[in-house]
């Protein structure tokens, strides 16, 4: 069987979820396997309800040591439910999460473990899937060598599936869990910034650079232009590393990559390691005033000039009065 | 104690890399240390310079280049080096095990490792170097401190950033912010050459996942410059994203 582990945030499924059971089943129908779905959590039975509208069975693990996400206590949930319902491959998020226990599922399971890929298909009866490299600029095609397979899939990389016609069942199960598992104490957290879309879930990006000179410039111009479109807020590390913005919002080979099909970089230099992090962007504009900037190389629309001087005639074009 | 920082030989991010023909091309590449491996180094003594009585030790799995990586470590003020020689492998977890067992001979009980790989994109490697341990790991950290054998680390989240509180042994993942690495010195670069680098072949099982192909990323861009002052180009920008590109919701009206 193909066993999908979805993620959730406040009582309901996050995006990735549906991600993964839009992967998993391709992957179900091409091996004529069942797909099932594993959730685990404090108290995750609104989620799984929310599951058994897209998969026919649907596992619960409710432990509270499960949240805040501790990685060993969600290998043990994940191998167990793994092992119990006989999972060939075992799909999970490509997020901070997903990562920190995938490895060490696909290592207890004895399996192959493809990491962070943007696409997972059966050829034959091995797992494929192509992955990003070498700060995004290759895509290797790699494949599993194994029995059982654990795939991390990059988020906002496929298409979320459609809610299936079916009204799946929902199973406890009961995991054994050891002290060791336990054996990280997690304290306080910081939040990110609240009440904006996750950045990799946001349709349009703005991210600022280091040219908007301060936090309150980059606040005004990048933020404001944000909430006018709806858009997720992203960084430069210049910028994270000047104290204006949270890592939260860092962008590339050591923040978050995203595919927005919207991406404004404004100020934004274009260095390797940013352009990892949004070369995947269906629509990249970039303004800049320097008309050399690497960014406009991978832009589709670009503009010569001052930032404090575009975006607020691109908000103006925006509300319509230009 | 004894800490172990992992390091590998990887391609400058500013050099060319591409796919030809299924292959990868990087001829044109010139290799340094990874940037991420880089801060566990500088960690270690840093915890070092702060009185921890530890020594530490470089530890790299690869071809013999990554000999260079271990010199630059040396060369930052690490005790002696192990390169752990074998073929250029990709799957995370089969180095994983290779490293672990050295892990285990030299009885070290803090491990870094770089948070992601400049040239394989991984942040895998951390964590299955832990389960291969039975330790636990702590990835993404932007702050890490240990008294006795308690450690407080802050490390990134999805949602933003946590405080993880627990004991060694531990294998801790890098994040950017953790610290400033320092530029070793020219004295240092002359005095790493005369430091202990013991060199011994992997012992690697096979590879449960293996790469069969490489394409570029590179997707064709329109690279249209808008001319104009500010308000005639920011305007024909919003003709062309919501006209020909189809990127603009209307909402934002
Ligand atoms: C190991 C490692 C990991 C890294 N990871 C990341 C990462 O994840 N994300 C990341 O972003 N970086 C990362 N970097 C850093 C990266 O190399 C660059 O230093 C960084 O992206 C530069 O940020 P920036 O473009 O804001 O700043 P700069 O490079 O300083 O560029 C500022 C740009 O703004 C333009 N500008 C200035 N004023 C104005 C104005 N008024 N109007 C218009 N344009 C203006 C300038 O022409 C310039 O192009 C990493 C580096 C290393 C070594
Ligand atoms: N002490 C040093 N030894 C060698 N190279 C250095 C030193 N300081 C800075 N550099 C190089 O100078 C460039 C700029 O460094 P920085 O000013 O730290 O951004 C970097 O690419 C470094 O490689």
């Amino acid at each position: 069987m193909i066993l999908i582990v979805a993620e959730h945030a406040h009582g309901a499924a996050r995006k990735s979820a549906f991600e993964l059971v839009a992967a998993g089943r391709a992957l179900a129908t091409a091996s004529g396997s069942p797909l099932a779905a594993l959730v685990i959590g404090a108290d995750p039975s609104s989620v799984a309800t929310e599951l058994a509208g897209f998969v026919s069975d649907v596992h619960v693990v409710a432990d509270p040591g499960l949240e805040p996400m501790r990685a060993e206590m969600a290998t043990r949930a994940v191998v167990h439910a793994a092992e119990t319902l006989g999972a060939r491959v075992v799909l999970v998020a490509g997020s901070r999460s997903g990562q920190s226990y995938g490895p060490r599922v696909a290592m207890r399971l004895g399996g192959a473990y493809l990491e962070d890929v943007t696409d997972v298909s059966y050829e034959g009866s091995d797992v494929v899937a192509q992955r990003p490299t070498y700060l995004a600029r290759i895509s290797a095609t790699v494949r599993s060598q194994a029995e059982r397979v654990v795939v991390s899939v990059k988020l906002g990389a496929l298409a979320v599936a459609p809610l299936a016609d079916t009204t799946g069942r929902v199973h406890q199960l009961d995991v054994p869990f050891a002290d060791e598992d336990r054996r990280l104490e997690p304290g306080p957290r910081e939040a990110a910034a609240k009440g904006r879309v996750a950045l990799e879930e946001a349709d349009v990006v703005v991210c600022g650079g280091r040219g908007f000179g301060s936090s309150e410039a980059f606040e005004r111009h990048v933020v404001g232009l944000a909430d006018r479109l709806g858009a997720g807020v992203g960084a430069t590390r210049a910028v994270v590393d000047a104290g204006w913005r949270p890592y939260g919002e860092q962008i590339g080979q050591t923040g978050k990559a995203v595919a927005p099909s919207l991406y404004l970089a404004l100020a934004v230099s274009g260095a390797v390691q940013h352009l990892s992090g949004m070369n995947r962007s269906r629509v990249i504009v970039a303004v800049n005033k320097d008309a050399d900037a690497p960014i406009f190389k991978v832009a589709d629309y670009g503009i010569v000039g001052d930032v404090l001087e575009v975006v607020p005639a691109l908000e103006e074009a925006l509300a319509g009065r230009d | 104690m004894t800490i172990i920082t992992i390091l590998k030989h990887v391609p400058d991010a500013e050099s060319r890399v591409h796919a030809k023909d299924g292959a990868l091309d990087l001829s044109g590449a010139t290799f340094v240390i990874d940037g991420m491996d880089e801060y566990g180094v500088e960690q270690a003594l840093r915890m070092r310079e702060a009185g921890l009585d530890a020594e530490v030790v470089a530890l790299g799995y690869g071809p013999a280049s990554t000999t260079q990586a271990l010199r630059t470590a040396l060369a930052m003020g690490a005790d002696r080096a192990i390169l752990l020689e074998g073929d250029e492998l990709h799957d995370p977890l089969t180095v994983a095990l290779a490293l672990a067992a050295v892990v285990r001979d030299e009885a070290a009980d803090l491990v870094f490792v770089g948070g992601k790989q400049a040239d394989w994109d991984s942040a895998a490697l951390g964590p299955a170097l832990a389960e291969a341990l039975a330790w636990a790991h702590v990835d993404w950290t932007t702050a890490f401190a240990l008294e006795g054998d308690a450690f407080e680390a802050v490390h990134d989240v999805d949602d933003g950033s946590e405080t993880l509180r627990g004991r060694l042994p531990v294998v801790v993942t890098t994040q950017q912010g953790l610290n400033e690495p320092r530029y070793p010195t020219l004295p240092n670069i002359m005095k790493a050459k005369r430091k202990p680098l013991d060199t011994r072949p992997a012992d690697v099982g096979q590879e449960l996942m293996v790469v069969t192909g490489h394409t570029g990323t590179e997707r064709e861009r329109r690279r249209e410059m808008l001319e104009g002052d500010a308000r005639s180009a920011a305007a024909e920008l919003v003709r062309r994203l919501r006209g020909e590109a189809k990127v603009l919701r209307e909402e934002g009206r």
